[in-house]
């Protein structure tokens, strides 16, 4: 009895739950309104069975329930009654199928005007490539990928010289018009999700893999990974803009092309030196930083990592919130540089400047912080040296107090929450397995020990 | 049949003589099934222990520091494997397929006893070296449970280097056992099934588990040899499985190889595999439902069919996991139908329980509690596969909740309901001593309702669009506030789950002295295991005769009978009534 009553109720629950849940589609933004169609199919057959098979064995545990004197029925088999379920259920089952697969007849069909768009997946974080005038993509190899060459493009094919790079996580698309995703991976799988898209597909190193839809509402959509990449898996978010054409054109327009970008003339360090006395007042004339003046020391941070932070000072992305009042220091000093080869001839300087162990300045338990540091590493290396491929800064060896203030204005939002922060998101992301303070000091009194590990090949590899 | 079981041959070679040949190096099939199915369960413990460790995570996040993200994956990654692989498979077959195929096929032992004590020593050992991989430098893979490379050998992921390895070696020990366990089971239902005892006549229990391990012995072989490959790619180099890639900056020395080769040879074994853990759960729930409905199986041929199908089926399937994997997208169209093909057989499982249950007269013990609860988990378990299978609708769900929604409750929930049910049925026989019924209706419905409100609401979250395998979920555009809720209760709700199991583990340890004594055949059953002239039974199960049957398996409330059961060794001329129909003496 009371299984019965159980089962009835729990039917009901589920029946309820499926019509008051606030949980369900995201509304859609592509073409692919056919998807959630066979969903809806799919619901409505199966719902059907799930409330006549269950109440009909809740009748049947009820009525057949165990009395004095009751002797079950012997009638081992019904042919027919087997049969007539058999091709119902069949029906039911063609019923679902049939729609699925005239859909996926489409999804299979890329149409012809179809524009092409590459994402390219790494641990962990996004880039794109547009074709460019000539409509085709360059072709790549994992082994041409260096900084200087980060989607790996062929220079010596001739369609790779137009390709439009996308540096960030953040792409823009055009709506209305059909796009052929093609997704590539550097390292390991991925997966190109963009809920309100629906569809989605895994990205494979040593493969190409695709999928289409055509955006249908202007807005910004998050991307996410997928596929299980790692550590940081979770962290690796992106986010697609779906434009009007006209915004759309400008915004590809002020995107750099392979060439332009291979076409910058080398950092000159001499040039850098002049900038840097704006620099030297707080930073100190070697680079080594000044805790007193709250200026972190520079030299041997990475010069990529250096570069972006100067230009995310310059575009208001980094220090756009007001209680991160050192920043908003450095943004009138970042603006006094006026255009990416300044940026360029500065950083080319101050990598010049000799690496000295600035001083420890914070107590902290190195045995905790080391356990703590299991999670830093995957991105920032075991030594601390810094990766270039995970946009993450070299910590070995830098300023203690800078780094334990950084973690704290991760933790607490003042840095990382900027729209266009993706790297500063992911780390607030990362901050947040630091419980407290103590954890904070612990990690970077670690941090302190690393260093000696820097060798050359590190340095190298931060640049 | 003119056969002479081998344990009457060659009876003194393993008849135990000490403590140590009687229980430790023991070869009673027995025995080997208890040491199987503690050591799967213990083993089973840490895994459920994880889930907790991962709900907390998930629950509250960043609330407990000892979970890093790292630990999140290593805690998924090793939850899913010993859970699929070292719990279920382990249980079913090792445990009661040990257990219950001599008894139910009237034979005196497995046809290899002494095979078969090494096949459990040799997944104890499995199990040892990955317990291990929690105490070597970087601690147990996190790859996840389907280990996809080149993720599961690269830096980046925890375990990358000793971790998947230890990982690799304890499948690859855990295979060699399942091998030596499993063409004992094989053969012993083959060859040493007593006189009578046609195929047709056989238990469900006995066929599901036959089928299971048939499935097993195809399946595993492909996790082998991937298992095999990508131990050489993580220590020797080679390529198997990796391309030329960029790791953590630096170019990785491999060039050329297929990570979705390594797919297709995981699903080429794990859906079988999902099938190698339903089957036997199918048989044993078949086998409660008739015996506590006194009413015999309905549609019995229909049944062993649909295993036939389901068995076979399932080795064509295995793609409809990589629907967007970017393996050609035109594969889709096969596998979707495959998969879809595959529910029929299914679905007419589900209606021949239920029809078995009509007209029954249905005792609401506790084994068959959590038989009713199998068959609801599983219609909804089963009803959701039929969206994942289906392509088109398997895209927007794909790798959100609704996956983890539809698995646990197809692969989790109801084979584990079915081993919860199969316990208190045959307790009684393997300790001569009934469960407490008490503490076993207070577990079932805290298993049962427990379980359903934990895996309801992810489906929900997962059409939402919430990924799975995501340590935290941070700031996005698209999951609202109220999914945290969701993810609180689901945390509270399986806190109160993993309680009930203690209850269940202190009954288990309990009932051992305490329990009321059970006597030789306390639930009226008529199959063999119930038929043993001493209770428990002792070494070689028979006594000095093998019996020999004379009926199918499923002869409850024959009419005209004096009794609602008819023991399967019971000769026509000694149960008067309607004799079973021709389907039961067939074959």
């Amino acid at each position: 009895m009371p299984l019965a009553i159980a089962l009835v109720l729990l039917v009901l629950g589920t029946v309820l739950f499926h019509f008051l849940s606030p949980w369900w589609f995201t509304p859609i933004a592509s073409n692919w309104k056919m998807m959630d169609d066979t969903v809806n199919i799919t619901f409505v057959v199966t719902g059907i069975v799930f409330v006549a098979i269950n109440l009909f064995m809740a009748f049947v545990v009820f009525r057949y329930r165990h009395r004095r004197g009751q002797q079950a029925d012997y009638r081992p088999e019904n042919k027919k009654l087997e049969w007539w379920l058999t091709i119902g259920t069949s029906v039911g089952i063609a019923a679902m199928l049939a729609p699925g697969l005239f859909v996926w007849a489409k999804f299979v069909t890329v149409p012809r005007e179809a524009t092409v768009v590459e994402a390219m997946g790494q641990q962990w974080t996004w880039s794109y490539r547009f074709p460019g005038k000539d409509g085709v993509l360059g072709a790549t190899d994992a082994k041409l990928i260096t900084p200087d060459n980060p989607f790996g493009i062929d220079p010596k094919d001739p369609k790779g010289a137009d390709d439009v790079l996308i540096s960030s996580p953040e792409l823009h698309l055009p709506i209305n018009e059909p796009v052929r995703m093609v997704l590539r991976s550097t390292d390991v799988n991925h997966q190109f999700a963009v809920p309100q898209f629906r569809v989605k597909m895994d990205l494979v190193p040593g493969m190409v893999t695709y999928f289409w839809l055509t955006p249908t509402r202007t807005g910004r959509f998050d991307v996410l990974c997928e596929q299980l990449c790692g550590m940081a898996h979770f962290a690796m978010r992106g986010r697609v803009v779906v434009d009007d054409g006209k915004t759309f054109q400008t915004w590809l327009s002020n995107q750099p092309t392979f060439s332009q970008t291979t076409a910058r003339p080398a950092a000159n360090a001499a040039a850098g030196q002049a900038l840097y006395t704006v620099c030297s007042a707080c930073h100190g004339p070697q680079g080594e930083g000044n805790r007193a003046l709250n200026a972190p020391k520079l030299s041997q941070q990475a010069p990529w990592y250096l570069a972006k932070q100067l230009q995310n000072f310059k575009q208001g992305v980094r220090g756009a919130d007001n209680r991160d009042i050192y920043a908003k220091t450095m943004v009138p000093m970042a603006a006094t540089l006026a255009d990416d080869t300044a940026i360029a001839n500065v950083v080319a300087y101050i990598h010049s400047l000799p690496d000295d162990a600035p001083p420890a300045t914070l107590v902290g338990d190195p045995a905790r912080g080391k356990s703590l540091y299991a999670t830093c590493a995957q991105c920032h290396g075991a030594g601390g040296e810094g990766i270039w491929t995970t946009h993450a800064p070299r910590l070995a060896h830098m300023s203690d107090w800078y780094l334990a203030r950084q973690l704290q204005n991760f933790r607490q939002g003042i840095r990382g929450l900027h729209s266009q922060d993706f790297y500063g998101a992911e780390m607030s992301l990362m901050s947040q397995v630091l419980p407290d303070d103590q954890a904070v000091n612990d990690l970077v009194a670690y941090i302190q020990t690393l260093g000696h590990t820097l060798g050359e090949e590190h340095v190298a590899s931060a640049r | 049949m003119a056969y002479v079981a081998i344990a009457d041959r060659d009876h003194a070679l393993h008849d135990p003589q000490t403590f140590i040949t009687k229980y430790i190096w023991s070869q009673d099939h027995k025995v080997i099934a208890i040491q199987y199915a503690v050591t799967a369960i213990g083993i089973g413990l840490v895994a459920l222990g994880l889930s907790v460790l991962m709900r907390l995570q998930l629950g509250f996040p960043h609330a407990f520091s000892l979970i890093a993200p790292g630990n999140y994956l290593q805690f998924i990654t090793m939850h899913g494997m010993i859970m699929v692989i070292y719990l279920l498979t382990a249980l079913f077959l090792g445990g009661f397929g040990n257990y219950l195929i001599p008894l139910m096929c009237g034979a005196r032992d497995m046809v290899f006893p002494y095979m078969n004590m090494l096949s459990y020593w040799v997944y104890l050992l499995a199990v040892l070296v990955l317990v291990a991989a929690f105490f070597v430098p970087g601690g147990p893979t996190g790859a996840g449970w389907t280990l996809y490379p080149p993720q599961a050998v690269l830096p980046g992921t925890p375990g990358a280097s000793w971790g998947i390895v230890l990982m690799l070696v304890s499948l690859g020990i855990f295979i060699v056992a399942f091998t030596m366990g499993g063409l004992n089971y094989v053969t012993t239902v083959l060859q040493a099934r007593c006189r009578g005892m046609t195929f047709l006549r056989m238990p469900l229990s006995v066929w599901g588990i036959f089928m299971a391990t048939i499935l097993g012995l195809l399946a595993f072989p492909a996790l082998l040899v991937s298992a095999v490959m990508m131990t050489l790619d993580s220590l020797l180099g080679t390529s198997f499985f990796l391309p030329a890639v960029v790791s953590m900056g630096q170019p990785a020395t491999h060039n050329g190889g297929s990570p979705l080769l390594f797919q297709h040879l995981f699903w080429f074994f794990g859906h079988p595999e999902v099938y190698i853990v339903a089957l036997p759960a199918f048989g044993i729930v078949s086998d409660l439902l008739s015996t506590h409905a006194r009413r015999h199986i309905f549609g019995y041929r229909m049944m062993v069919w649909a295993l036939l199908a389901i068995g076979c089926l399932s080795f064509v399937v295995w793609a409809h996991h990589m629907y967007v994997s970017g393996m050609n997208p035109y594969f889709g169209f096969f596998f979707a139908t495959t998969t879809l093909i595959i529910a029929v057989p299914t679905a007419i499982k589900v209606y021949n329980w239920v029809l078995t249950l009509w007209r029954g007269d249905i005792h609401f013990t506790v084994p068959m509690l959590f038989a009713i609860g199998f068959i609801f988990s599983f219609i909804n378990g089963g009803l959701t596969g039929l969206f994942l299978g289906n392509v088109t609708v398997d895209v927007p769900l794909s790798a959100t909740y609704f996956v983890v929604g539809h698995f646990h409750m197809v692969m989790g929930v109801s084979p584990i309901l079915v081993v919860f049910g199969a316990i208190y049925h045959w307790y009684p026989k393997i300790s001569g001593r009934m469960l407490n019924d008490t503490l076993g209706r207070i577990h079932f419905w805290v298993t049962f309702l427990g379980t359903y409100a934990i895996y309801l609401p992810m489906h929900y979250l997962g059409i939402l669009g919430i990924p799975r395998r995501y340590y935290a979920f941070g700031g996005t555009t698209f999951i609202p506030p109220s999914a945290q809720w969701a993810n609180v209760g689901i945390t509270v709700a399986a806190l109160i789950v993993a309680a009930a199991q203690l209850v269940f583990l202190f009954n288990l340890i309990w009932s051992l002295t305490h329990g009321k004594p059970a006597g030789s055949n306390p639930w009226r059953a008529t199959t063999l295991e119930w038929q043993t002239p001493d209770t428990p039974p002792k070494h070689g199960n028979w006594g000095s005769k093998l019996p020999v049957v004379y009926r199918w398996a499923y002869d409850y409330s024959v009419p005209g009978a004096k009794e609602d059961f008819i023991p399967q060794n019971v000769p026509p001329d000694e149960a008067p009534g309607a004799p079973a129909p021709a389907a039961a003496h067939g074959a």
